[in-house]
Order: structure tokens, then sequence, then C-alpha cells
């Protein structure tokens, strides 16, 4: 399947008047071949609408003014020269109607024309470019600030203390969809202007504990990530079966996964341990027969987090 | 040495993400136990696997590794390689098993975690 672009989008969604020159440079059907040459040459364009009292007549371009030089007829008049009837394009329409005449006429530009056929602007193939250009561009900067601002939230937003709360759900036995909380829980960590080191510890720890949930639980459960100032909190709660000995859980390499889980190679008995390592604080509490509940933390402040060193 | 040059030295098939090639390997990691990989495997690494399902896509762009080499022949489920395009993490498979691929990644002097200072 072609993938669909911005730019593919972008075509469809701008309207010509959005990427069209609306300065447009005209002549008269009176205007000689001769001035016709200055003009062009003067504003460095290659053709012009043709306006007679207001209305658009038709269209001269450099190739008309090459053919009565090479005829020796300079003194002619445009009238006589210009293509009557130009094919037109609506102010309303969208680029890709533009793009699509480009390709099927070959013309190098397009007079544009409002409801009542008024000429109001003029589509060059440049004009196309630099208008879906000038989107991206600003759509990219829009994405910055939006970044900047989410980054900066903490010190946007004044109070005694501050959290943003994300909260996933995360279906037991659910191996197509395993792994997206952790996913999101990365990207949102990134927009939050996280360090990408702290990120990769965040995204690992929570990763293993979605799978945990997906592997081990008879009902699915959630995760929650609490993104302080100075510390990520991540949970994870389920409702069961809990764990029989934490101690042994906690051992590298022991699992209690089933086979065909294994087979997929989850299940590896590393999972709490990995959570253990990328954090700075893990707590695990898990009555048999009832819920789990874990909590991990990662510093944020530099100086108390052990990850670094860890070469984690 | 980029994904692009292993791709050739070795003959592998690209089966996702083509554009995203040109990535330096930083290293490689050879592994079918997902959390191993999240534990070892370094962002910029290849990981030599043959594990072919969804997840493995998840575990390759929660590591930011470069790549995953799928050996044995095994072919990726088709979800595998959606997801894969969709995040940006190329697919390459391989009839070699992974002992080979690892052998001739180390002879290119793509270096494994032991010999990376992290």
């Amino acid at each position: 399947m072609p993938q669909i672009t911005r730019l593919h989008e972008l075509v469809y969604e701008l309207k010509i008047a959005e990427v069209m020159t609306h300065d447009v440079i005209t002549v008269s059907p009176q205007t000689s071949m001769a001035e016709l040459r200055k003009i062009l040459q003067e504003h460095r364009i290659s053709g012009t609408p043709v306006v007679e009292s207001g209305e658009l007549a038709g269209i001269i371009s450099i190739e008309d003014l090459i053919k009565a030089l090479a005829a020796g007829e300079m003194g002619v008049t445009v009238g006589e020269r210009m293509t009557r009837d130009p094919v037109v394009l609506c102010a309303d329409d969208r680029v890709v109607l533009a793009v699509d005449h480009f390709t099927r006429y070959g013309f190098g530009r397009f007079p544009i024309v409002d409801e009542d056929g008024k000429l109001v602007g003029i589509l060059t193939q440049g004009d196309v470019t630099r208008g879906l250009l000038k989107k991206l561009e600003f759509e990219y900067h829009e994405d910055e600030v939006r970044r900047y601002r989410a980054s900066h939230i903490f010190e946007d937003v004044v109070s005694d203390r501050t959290s943003i709360f994300l909260h996933y759900d995360v279906v037991a036995r659910d191996f197509d969809h395993a792994g997206e909380a952790s996913s999101k829980i990365k990207r949102a960590l990134n927009h939050l202007g996280v360090s990408s080191q702290i990120v990769r510890r965040a995204a690992i720890a929570a990763y293993e504990a979605e799978m945990n949930i997906v592997i081990h639980t008879n009902e699915g459960g959630a995760m929650a990530v609490e993104v302080r100032p100075e510390r990520i909190v991540l949970r994870a709660v389920d409702t069961g079966p809990g764990i029989l000995d934490i101690e042994r859980a906690m051992e590298p390499g022991f699992s209690t996964a089933p086979e065909w889980v294994r087979e997929m190679g989850f299940g590896a008995g590393m999972g709490l341990s990995n959570i253990k390592v990328c954090t700075d604080e893990m707590r695990l509490q898990s009555p048999l027969g009832a819920h789990t509940l874990l909590e991990a933390v990662i510093y944020l402040d530099q100086e108390r987090s052990r990850g670094e060193s860890r070469g984690v | 040495m980029t994904l692009e040059e292993i791709c050739r030295q070795l003959h592998l098939e690209v089966r996702a993400a083509p554009g995203k090639l040109g990535a330096e390997v930083t290293g490689g990691y050879a592994s079918d136990l997902l959390s191993c990989v999240m534990a070892k495997a370094q962002a910029g690494f290849v990981w030599v696997t043959l594990q072919s399902h969804p997840n493995i896509v998840a575990v390759a762009s929660l590591a930011n590794l470069a790549g995953i080499i799928i050996t044995e022949g095994m072919n990726p489920d088709p979800a595998t390689i959606e997801k894969a395009e969709e995040q940006g993490i190329p697919i390459l498979t391989t009839p070699l098993t992974t002992f080979t691929v690892v052998g001739r990644l180390f002879e290119l002097g793509v270096p494994g975690v032991d010999d990376v200072s992290a």
C-alpha cells in the first residue's frame, strides 16, 4: 500500500487561494508585443493574463512572444496573438486540482478566478511548491512550539506541587497490542522534554511491567505514570492472581510463564530485575490470590539518579 | 557502518522501513529473549533474532535499536511488517543461522555489548 505522506494530505487540504500569487501583472489586448517583452523582462515572468475592462479576456505567454519575434511581428497587439477563453481554476478549488491541471494541460500557469469569474490571482507550479513548503515549515514550527510548551509545563504552571498523570489500560493475553502503552508513555515523556537516557529507562521499566500484566494476569490491569518536576513514578496494578514468592520472582531468570509464552521470547524471568536495574526505587506488593501493585521511581535530577553510572 | 552496508555485505532482504537503512549501527546483540534485549542492547544496535512476531518491533522501538535481522528464513508476520513500517524499524531477513550472521557482523567490525563502552 503506498504511503500517504503529509504532502499528499496537504494537496487535498490547501485551497488554491492559499498558495497563488495575488498581485497579478496583467496586460490589455491593446498592449503591443514590444511592450509585452518589456513587461515580462521587468517582472521576470513567462506569461500573463490579458484583461479587458475588468474581465479576463485571454492569456499570453513568452512562447507567443518568441513566435512573434521570429516572424518579425513585434508591432502586433497582444489581443491578436493571445489564447482566448483560457483554462482557469477557482480560488476555492483544492491544490490537488491544480496539480492535476498542470499534468493534464502542460501549461506553465493558470489564471485564478473567484465565483463571479473575476481574476483574483495566478498560479504557477512554483507557487504550488512554495505554498506547500511554507505550510510544512509552519506546521513544523507549530510542532516545535507545542513541544517547547510541553517541556516547560512545570515552569509555566504554578502550584505547590504539579503532577501529570497518564493512565493506560492493559489487556491480558493480548500480544498483538502488548507494548503499546509503553510506546505511548515513551512518546509522552519525550514530549515533556525528559532526557533521552531517562526516557529509555522509563520505557524499559514500563514495557516489562506491561508485559507482566499481559502474560500473568487473569483480567488485565492498568498502568499509571505520574510525572513530577523531580521524578517519574510508574505504577502498575492488576487484580490477580498475585505472586507466590516475591523474593524468588525478583531473581533474574526465575519465571512462571507458560511454555507457549516463552516460545515467543517472553517470560525470560528478567522482567522484575530489569525494572529494578532501570529505576531508582522499586516496591512490589502482592498478597497471593489478590492484586499486584508495582511502584517504580526514576529521579529526574541527575545527581540523585543512579541510572547513568550503571550504563543502562 | 550503516545498516545499508550490512544488508549489502550479508545479502539481507529488506522487509520493512527501507528508508531507515542509513542509520549508523553502533553494535550488535543476539538473543531470542525479549527482556534480555531490553536489558542489554544499546541504542543504535542491530538485533539478531529468530523471533518474528509483532512485539519485536515494540522492543526495538522502545530500546531505540537501529534494526532487526530475522534469521533462519523465518517469515515475519504481516502485522510485524506493518508495525515496523509504522514505527520506522527496519526488518531484514536471511536464511543464515544466527551464529553465522553474528560471525559475519563481527568480521565487519560490528562490536558486541561487551566491547562497547556504555
